[in-house]
């Protein structure tokens, strides 16, 4: 119905095709994202030179030295010229050198790109099917102390902010008991490689307590989905077929509750990949949340932009990711999906 | 009533239990299938009258003191206004209570007396619902898997689960459903089709009674009546069947029975056949219904003030 009356309003030759449009969509996104990237940095009060170099090096240092460097990090250039040149640069490929580490920017992103993923991913998983039983718990026994645990919980872990908690786990759970180390992705003096265990080992603590956000949310959400499935005619109608809960559950509840809470799960990805910037730096995680804040502040505009571009597809990949379930989970979506994107 | 004479069986006019007889009407087992007796609903809730932050928590009634039995091979039409708590009839023969609600009284199933636990152990095992909407069934769920409802689980009831399927195969056969129909989800079928989907899973459960909660909205008369053909059959091949409705000129003409329901009871339940006169009904109110319908006066009698 929807698809005919939308079909009346667009004729069907004009549409482009579904592929076309989302790399449209995508390359607008990106051309925004990087310009107004551009401009923070071009507004931002940070001396580089100083804010790289140390301020004790920039007042010994001889006059011609500092035009020198003050010329490699671009100081004085109007920013619009200096996106224009990376713009320029970027079309073919070229996302510029990061002036901080010396190094192509798509060789740094790269690099903390893969540290990153394994810890976005798992927050990411955990978040979703932590978030899913705790709210599916407290929606089966709402009104019961169970449920107000779970509410209460999920409360103050969305009131509280991602680093406190960072701060808090180091302290109680490296510090205290010494269960997991207290920073960094590999064991500290190690070189070459490191085994699956240790790294892992190394991500427990950032990833847990990435997933705490997301969790509240996804479990809040949840919870109220169970509740209105629970009190919606075909419970009611399972129920007088002798269905009991868990099995009403199991049947029914589920299936109607994965599509909202998938929803959410992949239009967090923009939070957690938020949330890493602090957590990283209190873990001391050498991911692309860490790299943008040393970008940041030390003025480097080419690799705080390569950074923003790869955040920027990351989360606009969860949510097409979510758009294209929909048709996978929900039937009455087949054929609506490429619209509905 | 004598044991003998229940066995016996009894002429239509003949009364006992509060109610008459239709033909069809006969005890096996010496008992009716279901029997209700002062029957009561009430909620407890917030007195809407009282000023805001004084409204102290009150009982509202909803049905008090209703009597109503059907028999094994009959349909008998609870007839009532819209809004007149028909459905928690429905409701209380599930053993389906909300929280705030207060259910007193006796419900006899199968000549056995039953209470909240043994009423939610027959859901689905003797008796089943056929409810008002097709919203009642999981949108997200092909309409095969939801005749087939839950089926139990592990190897050791690997037949019970095949029966089951057959029962589900055939059901779609006798009515005439295309095997591709159990593969589709109620978005792609027709209203007709969910009706009878709606059907299947009340018989998929081999009930001994099926309660139908006003299950031909919308439809008009003759398609009401026609829709209404599976649950005669199901009657005629011993089963009984409550339905529930609005609309008296329907359950005339399918029922064998009809119960009155009014102001929260039943203040008549008699064989259809006696409403061909208005002198054999002997409520006030029936005899206003019965003044009511298009083919006899049609006509609004004003019931004398302060009945019942």
């Amino acid at each position: 119905m929807a698809d005919r009356m939308r079909s009346r309003l667009r004729p069907p030759q004009m549409r482009l095709p579904f592929a076309v449009r989302m790399a449209l969509r995508l390359v607008t996104l990106l051309l925004a994202v990087s310009f107004i990237t551009f401009l923070l940095v071009g507004l931002s009060p940070i001396d580089p030179v100083q804010a790289n170099v140390g301020q004790a090096a920039v007042a010994t240092m001889s006059p011609e030295r500092r035009a020198m460097l003050a010329e490699h990090w671009d100081v004085g250039v109007p920013i619009l010229e200096r996106y224009a040149s990376w713009l320029g640069d970027a079309v073919h490929g070229d996302l510029g050198e990061s002036l901080r580490f010396g190094r192509p920017v798509v060789e740094v992103v790269g690099e903390r790109l893969q540290s990153s993923a394994l810890l976005l991913g798992a927050s990411s998983l955990i978040s979703g099917v932590v978030g899913l039983a705790l709210g599916v718990l407290a929606g089966v026994r709402a009104g019961t102390r169970l449920d107000r645990v779970i509410r209460g919980y999920c409360y103050v872990l969305s009131a509280a902010p991602t680093f406190w908690i960072a701060l808090v786990a180091l302290m109680v759970f490296a510090v205290y008991l010494g269960w997991f180390p207290v920073g960094f992705s590999v064991p500290i003096g190690s070189a070459g490689e490191v085994s699956l265990a240790a790294r892992l080992h190394h991500m427990v603590l950032p990833a847990a307590v990435l997933s705490l956000t997301g969790v509240a949310n996804i479990a809040l959400h949840t919870r109220e989905k169970t509740v209105d499935v629970l009190a919606s005619d075909y419970v009611r109608l399972a129920r007088t077929r002798g269905e009991g809960t868990w099995t009403l559950v199991r049947r029914h509840a589920l299936r109607n509750l994965v599509l909202p809470a998938l929803t959410l799960a992949c239009a967090q990805m923009s939070e957690i990949v938020g949330g890493s910037v602090l957590v990283e730096q209190v873990f001391s995680y050498p991911g692309l949340g860490q790299a943008a804040v040393t970008a940041g502040l030390g003025g480097d505009a080419p690799l705080l932009v390569g950074i923003a571009l790869a955040c920027t597809v990351l989360v606009f990949a969860g949510n097409l990711i979510a758009n294209l379930l929909y048709g996978v989970v929900d039937p009455r979506m087949k054929g609506e999906t490429l619209h509905v994107a | 009533m004598s044991e003998e004479m229940r066995q016996a069986g009894h002429g239509d006019a003949e009364r006992h239990h509060h109610h008459s007889h239709a033909t069809t009407s006969h005890h096996p087992g010496g008992h009716h299938l279901l029997t209700v007796e002062h029957l009561s609903v009430s909620f407890s809730m917030y007195d809407t009258q009282a000023p805001f932050f004084s409204a102290r928590h009150i009982e509202h009634t909803m049905i008090s003191d209703m009597s109503i039995s059907v028999h094994a091979g009959e349909v008998v039409a609870v007839v009532g206004a819209s809004g007149s708590g028909k459905t928690l009839l429905a409701d209380a023969l599930m053993g389906l209570y909300e929280p705030n609600a207060h259910v007193e009284g006796n419900i006899w199933f199968d000549g056995v007396l039953q209470d909240a636990t043994s009423l939610a152990r027959l859901r689905g095992h003797g008796i089943s619902l056929v409810p008002q909407s097709v919203t009642h069934l999981d949108p997200l769920m092909p309409v095969g898997e939801q005749v087939l409802g839950a089926c139990p689980r592990g190897r050791a009831a690997r037949a019970e689960r095949a029966r089951r399927q057959r029962r589900m195969e055939e059901l779609f056969a006798t009515y005439r459903l295309d095997p591709s129909v159990m593969r589709r989800y109620p978005h792609e079928l027709s209203g007709g089709m969910l009706r009878r989907i709606l059907i299947m899973c009340a018989l998929m459960d081999d009930p001994k009674l099926i309660v139908a909660d006003e299950p031909t909205p919308g439809l008009d008369l003759d398609l009401a009546v026609r829709a209404l053909g599976d649950l005669r059959t199901f009657a005629n091949d011993g089963g009984g069947v409550m339905l529930i409705t609005h609309d008296l000129e329907l359950a005339l003409r399918v029922a064998d029975r009809v119960a009155v329901f009014y102001e929260g009871r039943i203040v008549e339940e008699t064989a259809t056949a006696s409403f061909a006169r208005p002198d054999t009904l002997e409520h006030p109110f029936t005899r206003a219904l019965w003044h009511a319908l298009p083919e006899h006066d049609f006509c609004a009698v004003p019931l004398s003030g302060g009945e019942e």
